[in-house]
């Protein structure tokens, strides 16, 4: 059940293959959605449903999809599970539906998506798979997390729309950053945690030449 | 000095921190290793005495600002007449100086830090940062915010390019940037600026009123008796900082004068085509240039060799889209009633493109000469 392998394929884009770390992708879905944490944790998990269900779909069909078309037949697949999580989230938490507007459809576009049906469940059975896309939609969800998690504590002084900057703090002057609002203060941040990445792995590191 | 030097060189018991006595070294005295016998004549004018004397043309503005601050506060509160120049100066000095200890404490600690784990010299690049800083956020500002906004242009502007030369972004500018971003100034003065007043003014006549109501005149607008940041105020002292500059050949007269070319001509161009949709066009390129930070922006930022273009008709280039690009900021968006430190950060990020188009323009011309020659 859980072979070398299969640990490998989920736990492995956690840290040293993270999607957005290592292979910087999703980085347009990880500026837009992490102004607060709510909507993070919301657009985390879509993406993990998202890419899970479309490898196990891509990994039972990859023996029928012809070459010259894969791309396509990738794209549908994705594009009706988006809509149905779409649908689901406009019916069970409409408020973060409408703060997330075009990014739940934007997942179609979302390049961890393509890269790893294209590079993992092309190639590989559907148990492999879904672990992959587990593990993939984890890795780029921890970052959501971890990136909103800042941005909201020192842009808004809030966690999940709770109050948790002391009044007191205001009082003797402490203002909140009305730059971690805005998405340059989303790179930097997802900047910073590459920085402390690099640095705890070092053989991530590219040698300057 | 020499007697203690050997315990910081390699081998020596304090070598860990030879970074730390290579910099105060320096600073205080003039190294001994310029070339003394040979066919070179070796300046003793480092960098560190280049900064220096870019500190001595930013006294004017820095005294006038101190004194300003102090002006601003006693009309505030009506005392004007009754208060003397020295009680208004020392005001203004007891409110700045701890802004000019903050700034330098944080910006050298982080340069200290980070020059002895690199291994490095420190580079006196902050010796000017750390003074420019004060001078252009506003003296109300809160002294964590600007530790909090030093310590980020530093590190996030200077060393993640690998310190001082190497940066793209004036270091200063990033300061006052990041306080901007984050919400705490508007336009260098957290009261109403000049150009704050223009921004929200309505109608066809534009008068402008100083804290006690009273109208502002060019002339005032130029001695620099307005609310303001403290070292922008003025553009007489900051003019004769600029005399200071270009007398001893430190900063580029091609950029200085193009900057001012530029402002004048936009504030021209926008001059003649006055809207009331966008008051600050009923200015005359005069109050323009006089009005908020355009004048410190042209003198001391766009100067910056660092993150200025260097070859002559790119400073040209460069310089004159900074006036044109602040004035149409400060014109035509009315969210930014000031927008000649956002002109200079934009602009920085051009200066490399328009060197390498000169330069390549250069080359092509003297690949057509031969071509044609041979």
């Amino acid at each position: 059940m859980l072979s070398k392998r299969n640990k490998e394929a989920l736990f492995n884009p956690l840290s040293k293959e993270n999607p957005v770390l290592v292979q910087i992708l999703g980085i347009c879905s990880t500026l837009a959605v992490t102004v607060s944490l709510e909507p993070a944790i919301v657009m985390s998990i879509s993406v993990i449903a998202v890419l899970a269900l479309s490898n196990v779909i891509i990994s039972l069909i990859r023996n029928t999809i012809p070459t010259s078309i894969r791309i396509i037949v990738q794209l549908v697949v994705v594009a009706a599970l988006v809509i149905i999580v779409q649908q689901f989230l406009i019916a069970f938490d409409y408020d973060v539906s409408k703060q997330l507007s075009v990014f739940i459809g934007l997942i179609i576009t979302n390049c961890i998506l393509m890269g790893r049906l294209e590079a993992f469940a092309l190639n590989n059975s559907p148990w492999p798979s879904f672990l992959d896309g587990i593990g993939n939609g984890l890795g780029y969800g921890i970052i959501l997390v971890i990136v909103a998690f800042f941005r909201e504590l020192l842009g808004s002084g809030t966690i999940l729309g709770f109050k948790v900057i002391p009044q007191w703090c205001y009082d003797h002057g402490y203002m909140d950053n009305g730059l971690m609002i805005l998405p340059p203060m989303a790179l930097i941040t997802v900047a910073c945690i590459i920085w402390v990445h690099r640095a705890r792995n070092t053989d991530l590191q590219e040698t300057s030449n | 000095m020499n007697k203690i030097k050997p315990q910081f060189l390699p081998g020596g018991k304090l070598s860990k921190l030879h970074s730390f006595y290579e910099g105060m070294e320096t600073f205080l005295f003039t190294p001994n290793d310029t070339s003394r016998s040979g066919a070179h004549i070796h300046d003793g004018n480092d960098l560190k005495r280049t900064m220096i004397m870019v500190l001595v043309a930013l006294a004017p503005a820095m005294l006038f600002g101190m004194y300003n601050i102090g002006l601003q506060h006693y009309m505030a509160i009506g005392q004007t007449a009754s208060t003397s120049w020295l009680t208004m100066w020392t005001f203004g000095l007891l409110a700045i100086l701890p802004m000019i200890v903050v700034s330098y404490a944080v910006g050298l600690g982080i340069e200290f830090i980070s020059a002895q784990i690199h291994g490095k010299e420190i580079q006196e690049g902050f010796l000017v940062t750390g003074m420019l800083i004060p001078l252009i956020v506003p003296i109300n500002t809160p002294l964590w915010m600007v530790a909090v906004a030093t310590a980020f242009a530093v590190i996030f502007a200077k060393e993640v390019f690998g310190g001082t030369g190497m940066n793209i972004f004036n270091v200063a500018l990033i300061t006052r940037a990041f306080l901007l971003g984050a919400g705490t100034i508007i336009n260098g003065f957290s009261g109403a600026t000049p150009l704050g007043q223009v921004s929200t003014h309505v109608g066809d006549t534009m008068t402008l009123h100083n804290v006690v109501g009273d109208p502002i005149s060019t002339w005032d607008a130029f001695m620099g008796f307005i609310p303001g940041s403290p070292g922008e105020v003025s553009t007489l002292a900051i003019l004769i900082g600029a005399a200071i500059l270009l007398i001893t050949g430190i900063a580029s007269w091609r950029v200085m004068g193009s900057v001012f070319v530029g402002g004048l001509a936009m504030g021209a161009l926008v001059h003649a085509l006055p809207s009331a949709t966008y008051p600050a066009s009923l200015l005359n390129p005069i109050d323009q240039i006089c009005y908020g930070g355009f004048a410190f922006a042209a003198v001391f930022m766009a100067t910056d060799p660092v993150t200025g273009a260097r070859t002559h008709i790119g400073q040209y280039i460069y310089g004159f889209l900074i006036g044109v690009i602040a004035i149409l900021i400060r014109v035509y968006n009315n969210g930014y009633p000031e927008g000649a430190m956002l002109a200079v950060l934009l602009m920085n990020v051009f200066a490399p493109l328009i060197d390498y188009c000169v330069v390549q323009a250069n080359i092509n011309r003297r690949m057509r000469r031969a071509r044609a020659n041979k």
